[in-house]
């Protein structure tokens, strides 16, 4: 076996020394009745790279890939050009094969990454303070909710209608064991009046912009309506990008933001792995989640970078831990953090704009077909448009012309009789000209 | 000095100290890196992308209006920069990293390039179920490899990370003893667990009891019988356990606990040690992590990504949560609302937005089938073997608070070794640094004094575990000749001595700030 160096000759040594008659003494202290033989185990024998590589292409080649057709899915999830230096670069033994930076002193590279990580969140964002990651943005918003009912001693969450479905069952799921979880009605390409479910027992509201339909919401009223009753504005942004472009949350009064990182640095990778960015106003800093990277300096004088604040954190504070994460998504935010190096002020700001450009050109020409009505008056990169029959057997008939044409939004939302009709498209920096002229033929062609 | 024909000296000539301040701050190969907000400046991009403007009518009033505040950085200064960052890391390609309970293994670049594949890499979350048919295989077929090698019926595949795995199994459990109409609020947690453990039980809304350790470094089985009670939802255990060892009354204790009506959570951290050999579900578990990043090598990646799968019992198997993956006569389907619900399924919720960590599943798969059965079972016995090895070379030197017998895929010491040598369990792992070596597991687990747990893994030879052996012998028999010196200033050839991580912790640097504007003299 090509990844195991010990030979049959090694091993006879290493068991005289240690004084073992076999391997099976080593195992002396598992009861008898659960050893069980090689046989037990009905899997295959070991196979050379050659024929696993076969395998899995083998699968891989059975998937459409965003990349391989006019692709216009979204919905948390975005398919954008990530420069080659950024794959180049997380594949360095250094930082793909390194473990969490327990010891400083010999990871240095990664603690440096983590502290200009979390300025670029905080710099993103609007805020004051970022953490190091977390797994992604539904787990991020999850624990923003249970950070917010911490700080307000509240126990109501109000997630905001146009909040992406996942991520509200997300919430729910853990949020809802200690406190109580309410969801505002679903209004597709509108805001709900979610101020008006404000009230003295609610510990934050959580909304979503751009929305899951992709309508750009206005912040600004709903913080302020937030903390005139003592409640925190969760802002949550599932498409990274979008902050190039748009006011960031924290100009617009939010206490904590969550947001997915994956649509910067970051490929679809079938939904995971993601990366959860966090950040926060500063004053709540001893209740934030996960890790935190702060400046120091050494014995010597010199700056560095350690982990810190980590009494927050459950390999100290244990049952009284403001989260249970450990693992988090160390690589995934090296990618996000290169590509945002690589692209700067300019380059995001131009990415974004391009973003909206093309998303905007695709939904006039769309708007156009025969029976396809533009549902979002704003948006960012993605829109809804209400079809005149149900969008996920359209899908479905789109896949089978050979374009990947958005997602119904029936998939996240069966019970929504109202949105059975309604297709949510995403269009991006990689889809061309022809692309477009592609779906819209194949739609004119599947609503006939 | 010889000359050669050029004038260039060819002699090495007299080593002097290195002790000399450079000018540059830099070292020959030991470059310094700047933060990116130092190097950076407007005007400067790493893309080029065209300039396209856009009008405000679809932005519904939120513009940006202010920069975001990002360096600009041309691609060279890119690489340069995050080259330079790397070389500052320690990893597992470039030697041996021994921290125990974490599993630093070989990553095989294999299972990179397989991740890579369009097919996967590129594949949208939600695209339509004709387009995702490969995908939804390969997670049926790593769905049946967890559950073979554990024995188990069933799988939950989204938890992102063991500690999310952890919650999981405790939300499973709730839910079975809801639908039982109980009430159980406890959950039991031996003193030697992990962190994640009594962090996962107070997140998912239980009250946590520790069960102490015996001398022996087993849990005290005996102890924990007596605390069972009708308010007892379930105990978290480490099998085997975070000293080392495999807790040989496993059986014994998982049957106490079905008879006292809950459940046995196995923290699966350590399954590495005994997978192809032992199967979890033959000894009463109901619940059990699996770190894909441990025991299957997908890459740590500098803390994450990982995922962890957590495979569940018969009992517990009706409350996994959402999504589910299903087939059918048109193949494979995932269940992602309750309305289309398998009869009997009873998911307790999400645990997170789409389908789990796909990336990290491709790797694990592309191991399982590299390996196969009879490798999995090699690596196994491999890493228990060179654990026993290292504890065998070492304890005349060092001290093994439960080395009488044998241990499993990790060796424990303590600092009695140490004892009156004014050197630290934290010396001695900074003075391994200077040697070439990361640092084994210090200070945990809490059941011993000053502990260095060590997992050598399967992925060394003899050689280089001979080598390793040496370097501790010697630095042991150094600390306890009372050479202080060597391990007080430790480390000095790393990237930086010690960090005051005090000072960081008093007043915490976050993020990078601007430097005030100079004031206008007056």
């Amino acid at each position: 076996m090509r990844y195991l160096p010990l030979t049959p000759d090694d091993r006879r040594v290493m068991l005289a020394k240690i004084g073992a008659p076999n391997i099976d003494a080593l195992f002396r202290d598992v009861p008898r009745e659960a050893v069980v033989p090689l046989t037990a185990f009905d899997l295959p024998e070991t196979k050379g790279e050659l024929e696993v590589e076969r395998a899995l292409a083998k699968l891989a080649a059975k998937n459409v890939a965003a990349g391989a057709v006019p692709s216009f899915c979204g919905v948390g999830a975005y398919k954008h050009h990530v420069p080659s230096a950024v794959d180049h670069l997380i594949q360095r033994s250094e930082f793909l094969t390194a473990y969490t930076p327990y010891q400083p002193e010999i990871a240095q590279g990664t603690l440096q990454v983590l502290f200009e990580f979390q300025t670029q969140v905080a710099l993103l964002t609007g805020m004051e303070v970022a953490n190091a990651s977390l797994y992604d943005g539904s787990t991020a918003t999850a624990e923003a909710v249970l950070m917010a009912q911490r700080l307000t001693r509240r126990p109501k969450a109000i997630l905001s209608g146009g909040l992406h479905p996942h991520y509200a069952e997300t919430v729910e799921t853990v949020a809802g064991l200690s406190g109580v979880v309410t969801r505002a009605p679903v209004t597709p390409g509108a805001a709900e009046d979610i101020a008006a479910l404000i009230d003295n027992d609610t510990a934050c509201v959580v909304v979503q912009s751009p929305d899951v339909f992709g309508l750009i919401r206005n912040l600004r009223p709903i913080a302020e309506a937030a903390h005139a009753k003592g409640a925190l504005l969760i802002a949550v942004v599932t498409e990274a990008v979008s902050l190039g472009l748009l006011e960031s949350p924290g100009a617009q009064g939010a206490d904590i933001v969550a947001c997915e990182g994956q649509s910067i640095g970051n490929g679809l990778n079938f939904g995971g792995p993601y990366v959860g960015l966090f950040a926060a106003r500063e004053k709540f800093l001893r209740q934030m989640p996960g890790r935190l990277c702060g400046e120091t300096v050494d014995a010597s004088g010199k700056r560095g970078f350690v982990l810190t604040l980590s009494t927050r954190e459950q390999h100290i504070r244990r049952e009284k831990a403001t989260s249970n994460i450990c693992t988090n998504s160390g690589l995934c935010a090296l990618a996000f953090t290169i590509h945002l190096s690589l692209l700067g002020e300019e380059g995001l700001a131009r990415l974004a704009r391009i973003n909206h450009a093309r998303a905007s050109a695709l939904a006039d020409r769309l708007a156009r077909v025969a029976g396809v009505e533009l549902m979002t008056s704003s948006f960012f990169n993605e829109f809804t448009l209400k079809l005149p029959k149900p969008a996920a057997p359209v899908v479905d008939a789109l896949a089978a012309k050979g374009v990947l044409g958005g997602v119904p939004a029936s998939r996240l939302m069966p019970h929504e009789t109202a949105a059975a009709n309604l297709l949510i498209v995403a269009a991006t920096e990689t889809n061309t000209d022809d692309d477009f002229a592609a779906f819209e033929t194949a739609l004119k062609e599947v609503l006939a | 000095m010889s000359m050669n024909n050029q004038g260039r000296p060819s002699q090495p000539g007299v080593a002097q100290d290195n002790d000399l301040p450079t000018i540059s701050g830099d070292r020959g190969l030991d470059l310094e890196a700047r933060l990116i907000f130092e190097i950076g400046r407007g005007g400067v991009t790493g893309v080029d992308l065209p300039d396209v403007k856009v009008d405000d009518t679809r932005l519904g009033g939120v513009r940006r209006k202010g920069a975001v505040g990002l360096p600009g950085l041309s691609e060279p200064e890119v690489i340069r920069h995050y080259v330079r960052l790397s070389r500052q890391n320690y990893a597992i390609d470039a030697g041996l990293y021994p921290l125990g309970s974490c599993t630093m293994k070989h990553n095989p670049r294999l299972n990179e390039k397989m991740a890579r594949l369009p097919g996967f890499g590129d594949l949208h979350p939600l695209a339509p179920r004709a387009a995702t048919q490969g995908a939804l295989a390969l997670i049926s077929e790593l769905m049946n490899w967890l559950t073979t090698l554990t024995g188990m019926p069933a799988v939950a595949m989204s938890p992102k990370a063991g500690a999310h795995g952890e919650l999981c199994g405790l939300l499973a459990i709730r839910a079975a003893v809801e639908a039982r109409g109980e009430k159980r609020n406890r959950i039991l947690v031996p003193e030697s667990a992990h962190g994640t453990n009594p962090a996962t039980a107070a997140f998912a809304g239980f009250t946590v009891d520790e069960v102490p350790a015996k001398p022996n470094g087993h849990v005290d089985a005996a102890a924990l019988k007596a605390k069972l009670g009708p308010d007892v939802a379930a105990i978290m255990l480490t099998n085997p356990n975070t000293c080392g060892l495999f807790e040989g009354e496993i059986v014994e204790i998982a049957k106490a606990v079905h008879a006292a009506g809950a459940y046995f959570y196995c923290d699966g951290a350590n399954f590495n040690a005994i997978a192809g050999r032992v199967r979890p579900g033959d000894l009463g578990i109901d619940a059990m992590h699996i770190n894909l990043h441990k025991t299957f090598s997908t890459p740590h990646g500098g803390g994450g990504p990982g995922a962890g799968p957590v495979v569940l019992s018969e009992r517990l198997a009706a409350y996994a949560p959402l999504p589910l993956l299903v087939s059918d006569a048109n193949g494979f389907r995932l269940i992602e609302d309750r309305d289309e619900l398998p009869p009997g399924a009873k998911p307790f919720g999400r645990m997170c937005a789409f389908h789990g960590q796909m990336g990290m599943f491709v790797r694990a798969l592309s191991y399982m089938l590299s390996h196969g059965r009879d490798g999995v079972r090699q690596a196994s016995e491999d890493a228990v073997l060179s654990a026993n090895y290292i504890l065998a070379s070492l304890k005349d030197v060092m001290s093994a608070p439960f080395g009488d017998g044998p241990c499993m895929h990790e060796a424990l010491f303590d600092d009695t070794f140490l004892e009156g040598s004014g050197v630290t369990t934290l010396d001695f792992a900074k003075a391994m640094i200077d040697e070439g070596y990361h640092p084994m597991t210090m200070y945990f687990p809490l059941v011993v004094h000053g502990a260095m747990l060590i997992e050598p893994t399967e992925s060394e030879s003899k050689e280089s575990l001979d080598r390793f052996i040496a370097v501790l012998r010697g630095l042991a028999e150094e600390a306890k000749a009372g050479k202080r010196e060597r391990f007080e200033g430790a480390p000095r050839y790393a990237p930086r001595r010690r960090l005051d991580e005090t000072a960081a912790a008093r007043k915490p640097v976050l993020r990078w700030k601007p430097d005030p504007l100079p004031q206008a003299a007056e």
